[in-house]
């Protein structure tokens, strides 16, 4: 299969990079490896831009220490709060601006304002008003998913298509049964369409909420060591966070497969 | 004819559009259309002469700007409730499989569910797609989604059934057997049926009459032609026989000059 082949060929050079990039940074930050090119001091290049070793060594000692573990748990709670409290609220409103105009029309241009506002700004009034624990991180992240969500539902009601709509009334579908049988799964597609993104700000929303203020959470981890200049341990908590990212990623595909099974993916459409 | 009731009437409907900008467009003007319990209606007329428009006044998604449309003998008002509408477009719901669209109907009309199910599985046999009930529409051909669709509609056991060129989408020899299993259903079952079309031939071939629609705008009926071909109908071989060709004939030079004004109509835009 020269598919297959190629594949493979294309994952080897992937891997090959990879250990590229990590041989030079091991090379270019060793103070004893190369010369100091560019600083005077040889301790240097390691104090600005970490050493690979120490990075790695850092992540299994917190990982072999389980020191890591409640930080990456509240992390993953606020997550996950952010996510689903933000998807039931984008939801909500979506629905109902979508189907009263009169709604829409009043609240457009301010649900315009608020979604053009950097809204990352508010992380510090979050914490005032709900304290350094979880609820003001989740607060941040809702702030960011809910907009993702609330237009593509609005969006979803929209472009239900008029036959279909016309064909659900025709077999005897009541407002109601319009609303659960045709609005709200053509929106969940588009909600579904968006998850990736939803998720990944509602990690944003918790990482970045830890990092301007918190007791706990991986966030709250590289602010500790960037105060100390323990630059390792800020390159492990990244290292950590990209891996834990990837991994949520990861399980929003399985979870979008088993979801929208009923659209067709490119290359997988079988017809008869 | 005369005597009994007419599943369908529309009485003296005209349908203008207002649209935004003020303008006002009479899709149809005055007309007067019967379908009698079991008879088999084709409304033909060239492109853009208000076909559809017509079907849903019938349906009831249309309100009329003028005259009325009686059920049965009763004033309709609101959806007609009667009448199952094969749409001329995709209308399957995406996110349901054949099965479940099929018993969507029964659904929303309170079946209880196992029924609603063997149901639905009786007519997914019926239309030719046993064992294909778990698919969803994607996974599905044009013909075999507008099988669905067909089953999807008939389940409901609608007394009026209105068809808005259903089959126009599909190639030749789909169409026929499409055509060919629509005869042989609406025979094991004599509903009415009001079957709009631009084919002439599709339409012959399926009625037992055919009106012709002048072209738009303002259209309204110039022609009606009774089709005494026999039944049982093979659409494909009926056609060469010499009874088809005459009423062909017939039916076209009434249709003839309104294609042809359609047309000129259409360079002008």
């Amino acid at each position: 299969m020269p598919a297959s082949k190629n594949t493979r060929l294309l994952r080897l050079w992937q891997a090959a990079l990879f250990v590229g990039v990590v041989v030079l940074w091991y090379a270019a930050t060793s103070p004893t490896l190369l010369p100091p090119i560019y600083f005077d001091d040889p301790n240097k290049a390691a104090f600005f831009f970490g050493e690979p070793l120490k990075v790695i060594e850092r992540v299994w000692i917190w990982f072999s220490s389980g020191s890591i573990y409640p930080h990456l748990w509240v992390t993953l709670i606020e997550t996950l709060l952010a996510f689903v409290v933000g998807t039931v609220l984008g939801l909500g409103m979506g629905l109902w601006l979508a189907l009263s105009p009169v709604a829409s029309a009043l609240l457009d241009p301010y649900i315009k304002a608020l979604n053009s506002m950097p809204r990352v700004i508010l992380a510090p009034i979050f914490g005032v008003w709900f304290g350094l624990d979880i609820a003001s991180k989740v607060a941040l992240g809702v702030t960011l998913v809910f907009f993702i969500v609330f237009f593509n539902v609005y969006q979803g009601v929209r472009e239900v298509s008029p036959t279909v709509l016309a064909n659900a009334r025709m077999l005897g579908a009541g407002e109601r049964q319009l609303l659960r049988h045709v609005y709200v799964p053509s929106a969940m597609s588009w909600v579904f369409a968006s998850l990736h993104n939803s998720v990944g700000l509602a990690f944003v929303g918790a990482v970045v909420g830890e990092y301007l203020g918190s007791s706990r959470g991986v966030g709250y981890v590289i602010l500790q060591a960037e105060g100390t200049f323990d630059i390792n341990s800020v390159f492990a908590g990244i290292l950590v966070l990209t891996a834990f990212a990837l991994l949520l990623d990861w399980a929003v595909t399985l979870a979008e497969r088993r979801l929208l099974v009923w659209q067709p993916r490119t290359g997988e459409t079988e017809k008869l | 004819m005369a005597a009994a009731v007419p599943a369908l009437a529309l009485e003296g409907v005209t349908v203008t559009f207002l649209s935004p900008d003020g303008s006002r467009y009479t899709a149809i003007r005055d007309t007067t259309l019967r379908v009698a319990p079991g008879e088999f209606v084709s409304v033909v007329g060239p492109t853009g002469c208000g076909k559809s428009t017509l079907l849903n006044v019938a349906a009831g998604l249309l309100e009329p700007s003028a005259g009325r449309t009686d059920v049965f003998g009763k004033a309709l008002a609101g959806l007609n409730r009667a009448a199952g509408y094969l749409f001329q477009t995709e209308a399957l719901m995406p996110w349901r499989t054949a099965l479940q669209n099929v018993t969507a109907g029964l659904e929303f009309r309170d079946t209880e569910p196992g029924r609603a199910k063997s149901l639905a599985e009786a007519w997914l046999q019926r239309v030719g797609l046993k064992g294909f009930g778990g698919r969803y529409p994607h996974q599905l051909s044009g013909g075999m989604r507008k099988r669905v669709a067909l089953a999807q509609t008939l389940v409901l056991d609608p007394q009026v059934i209105l068809m808005d060129e259903p089959f126009s989408a599909l190639d030749i020899q789909t169409r026929h057997l499409m055509e060919n299993q629509l005869l042989e259903l609406w025979s094991a079952n004599r509903k009415s049926v009001l079957f709009i079309t631009h084919d002439l031939e599709e339409a012959i071939s399926l009625s037992d009459r055919v009106v012709v629609l002048s072209a738009g705008p303002e259209s309204r009926p110039i022609g009606e032609f009774a089709i005494d071909l026999p039944r049982p109908r093979d659409v494909a071989e009926i056609r060469l026989t010499p009874r088809f060709v005459e009423l062909h004939g017939q039916i076209w030079r009434a249709m003839k000059d309104e294609v042809l004004k359609s047309y000129a109509r259409q360079q002008e835009h």
